[in-house]
């Protein structure tokens, strides 16, 4: 655990993840200006997915843990998936 | 079981506390002392909860206002609904017996967390107080039944809000509970303890725990989503606002529908415990019964909407969920064939233990079964809110994991206070027990089938003759209760002295003093055989 811990992330780093989530931000805004049909909430799923992984991955360093607190975040989002695929099912067809 | 029996009772952890008095058990991080501070809260809680039973069922004895109104009636099933299900039978087994037994049998000393254990305790018993204080404060006890449903939840002006931070809080507690306990089963096993000689009570107590950490924080949202459609009207579940009704019956249930499988895991486990002990022979299927308390883990997690059928959800919904469920029928016919077969053959002991794990089997397998008409989507619209479903969970989880507990007391409480209670009238009180319990619930199966719905105060007339049957089955079954409760309480405090194993176990909690010294063992245990390897355990 220690090493990971003495991992410094450069101020850089932390700055350019900045700069590309509010680039993404407005992006989302953008996108929002227009009507893609179905496509709308794939692209707007899509953008916000992007920025939260790379909340995770550097502002909260899961890149630099070790695989087990990796394997348990995708299990949890594997699990999310499930439950709301299942919904779907409900939600599409009715 | 070739020891001399001990006149006086060593005190064991007893003796033992960091603080004088009460405070030595409300700061302890003691895994027994947490045990049982557990384990009286939810015996309070408990009859608390049979007391307004009976009082429903009172109500029920002739058509029109017998004792209450309509609206008190309203509070009465929401009240005994909530207690049961969050303050009784969630925690019932894994928080109280999990936690008095589950480190012993692995050869720990403690649980992986103690003070987060302790936490725990005191996170339920806050969300306990919290629940009780709704019935005071603010607009009156919430009527809502236990499933807190939108629309009406979200506009009653009963005080449903700090019901929901009840329910929220106590959820923490179950989530940390299980945190602990995968720790404790991954990390603390003693040396030669492999995973295929855990006993089978932990392996369902591994399963629950999962279920606790995956599925609880739905409810924590859930709750949290009524709330502020109470407080700010957020609009989610309204469809004037364009939210969806039907998404709280979704959320509800996703958490729900795994917690029962929560109630009944580790009743399953304490069965799968017993049996083999009492038929001394080994468990039959080990290997399968573990893994059948994994697939219910998962596949369970998968049905939540079959509580929904007739909620206006779509049509492909009902069919991929009724198939769903099906499924998970498997595995716990699975559990109920080894059980079976390991009594099979065996030289069988009739002690109360057995007793009850045996009438968890019969109303399990009764309630399992009627659950299948419910889980068939072309069966279940018909009697879907009538008296069969009452009929239903009260089979599976009072006739389940309600005698699961009972066995529990039965089997390990001696081994905690060192004294044992009266086996002649613990089997009286079985029996007893037992008739009451059919009277009571068959009935309701019956009347459900006529068409008498849910949570009403009133019925027609045509009703009144079953109605009344089951009010006296009520009656027969508290009698029963008391007379379980006093003789075993008496028991364990004025009773005999017996030694350390009284049952003939093989598993670890058996292999130390009675009632178990603070940190457990000694010496660290090596454990060389399989959990009911008599032979090997030089008991047989
Ligand atoms: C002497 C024991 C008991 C009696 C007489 C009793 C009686 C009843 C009755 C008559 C109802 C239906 C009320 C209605 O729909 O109008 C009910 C509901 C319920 N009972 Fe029990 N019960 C007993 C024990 C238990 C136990 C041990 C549990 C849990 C393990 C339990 C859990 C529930 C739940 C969850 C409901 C549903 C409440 C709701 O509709 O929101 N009961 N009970």
């Amino acid at each position: 655990m220690t090493e990971e811990h003495a991992h410094l992330v450069p101020y850089k780093t932390f700055l350019l993840i900045w700069v590309a989530l509010l680039v993404l931000t407005v992006i989302t805004v953008a996108a929002a200006q227009f009507d893609f049909g179905a496509l709308n909430i794939w692209i707007a799923l899509g953008i916000a997915t992007l920025k939260s992984s790379l909340v995770v991955a550097i502002f909260m360093h899961m890149k630099y843990e070790q695989w087990l607190f990796k394997l348990a975040l995708l299990a949890a989002l594997a699990i999310l998936a499930i439950f709301i695929g299942l919904t779907f099912f409900d939600v599409l067809y009715r | 079981m070739s020891e001399t029996t001990p006149t006086a009772v060593d005190r064991g952890f007893f003796g033992e506390a960091n603080y004088p008095g009460i405070l030595g058990w409300i700061f302890s991080t003691d895994h027994k002392r947490i045990g049982l501070l557990y384990f009286w809260c939810i015996v309070v809680f408990f009859s608390v909860g049979v007391l307004l039973g009976l009082l429903i069922r009172l109500e029920l004895f002739a058509p029109g206002e017998t004792i209450m109104t309509a609206q008190t009636y309203n509070a009465a099933f929401t009240l005994h609904g909530v207690i049961m299900i969050f303050l009784f039978i969630i925690p019932g087994i894994p928080a109280a017996f999990g936690n008095l037994i589950m480190p012993i049998q692995l050869g720990a000393r403690d649980v992986a967390f103690p003070k987060l254990n302790l936490m725990s305790w005191w996170l339920y018993v806050i969300g306990a107080a919290l629940a009780l204080t709704s019935l005071f404060t603010g607009g009156g006890p919430p009527d809502t039944g236990w499933t807190f449903y939108v629309p009406f939840s979200a506009q009653t002006s009963t005080n449903v809000s700090l019901a929901a931070v009840a329910v929220f809080i106590l959820g923490f507690s179950s989530i940390l509970t299980g945190l602990n306990f995968v720790t404790t089963i991954h990390r603390l096993r003693a040396e030669g303890m492999t995973w295929m000689r855990i006993p089978l009570f932990t392996w369902s107590l591994y399963a629950t725990a999962w279920i606790q950490i995956l599925a609880t924080p739905v409810i924590g949202i859930t709750v949290a989503l009524l709330f502020v459609e109470r407080i700010v009207g957020t609009g989610l579940f309204d469809p004037t606002q364009g939210g969806d009704p039907i998404m709280f019956q979704h959320l509800f249930w996703i958490y729900s529908h795994p917690a029962v499988y929560i109630m009944i895991l580790p009743g399953m486990g304490v069965v799968s415990d017993i049996i083999p002990v009492f038929a001394r022979k080994p468990a039959f299927g080990y290997k399968a019964i573990v893994v059948s308390s994994l697939a219910i883990a998962f596949a369970g997690s998968l049905v939540w909407a079959h509580h929904m059928y007739t909620s206006g959800m779509s049509d492909m919904a009902v069919l991929v969920f009724s198939f769903l469920t099906f499924i998970v029928a498997i595995p716990s016919a699975i559990k109920v064939f080894n059980w079976l077969a390991t009594l099979y053959q065996g030289s069988i002991l009739l002690d109360p233990p057995l007793l009850y794990a045996l009438s968890f089997i019969l109303l399990f397998t009764i309630g399992g079964l009627t659950g299948l008409v419910l889980g068939a989507a072309a069966t279940d619209v018909h009697v879907h809110d009538t008296y069969f479903v009452v009929g239903h969970f009260h089979f599976v989880m009072f006739g389940g994991t309600g005698m699961a507990f009972f066995a529990a007391m039965h089997y390990w409480l001696p081994k905690i206070y060192g004294r044992m209670y009266d086996k002649v009238v613990a089997t009286v009180a079985w029996g007893v027990i037992l008739i009451g319990f059919c009277v009571l619930y068959i009935s309701m199966k019956v009347v459900g089938m006529q068409g008498m719905p849910r949570r009403y105060y009133d019925y027609i007339p045509e009703f009144t003759g079953i109605n009344q049957l089951a009010t006296v089955g009520s009656w027969i079954l508290a009698f029963g209760l008391l007379l379980m409760f006093v003789n075993l309480f008496r028991g364990i405090f004025k009773g005999e002295p017996f030694g350390s194993n009284p049952w003939g176990g093989a598993t670890l909690e058996w292999q130390v003093p009675s009632p178990p010294p603070t940190e457990n063992f000694d010496d660290d245990p090596v454990v060389t055989h399989g959990p009911y390897d008599y032979k090997k355990a030089g008991i047989l």
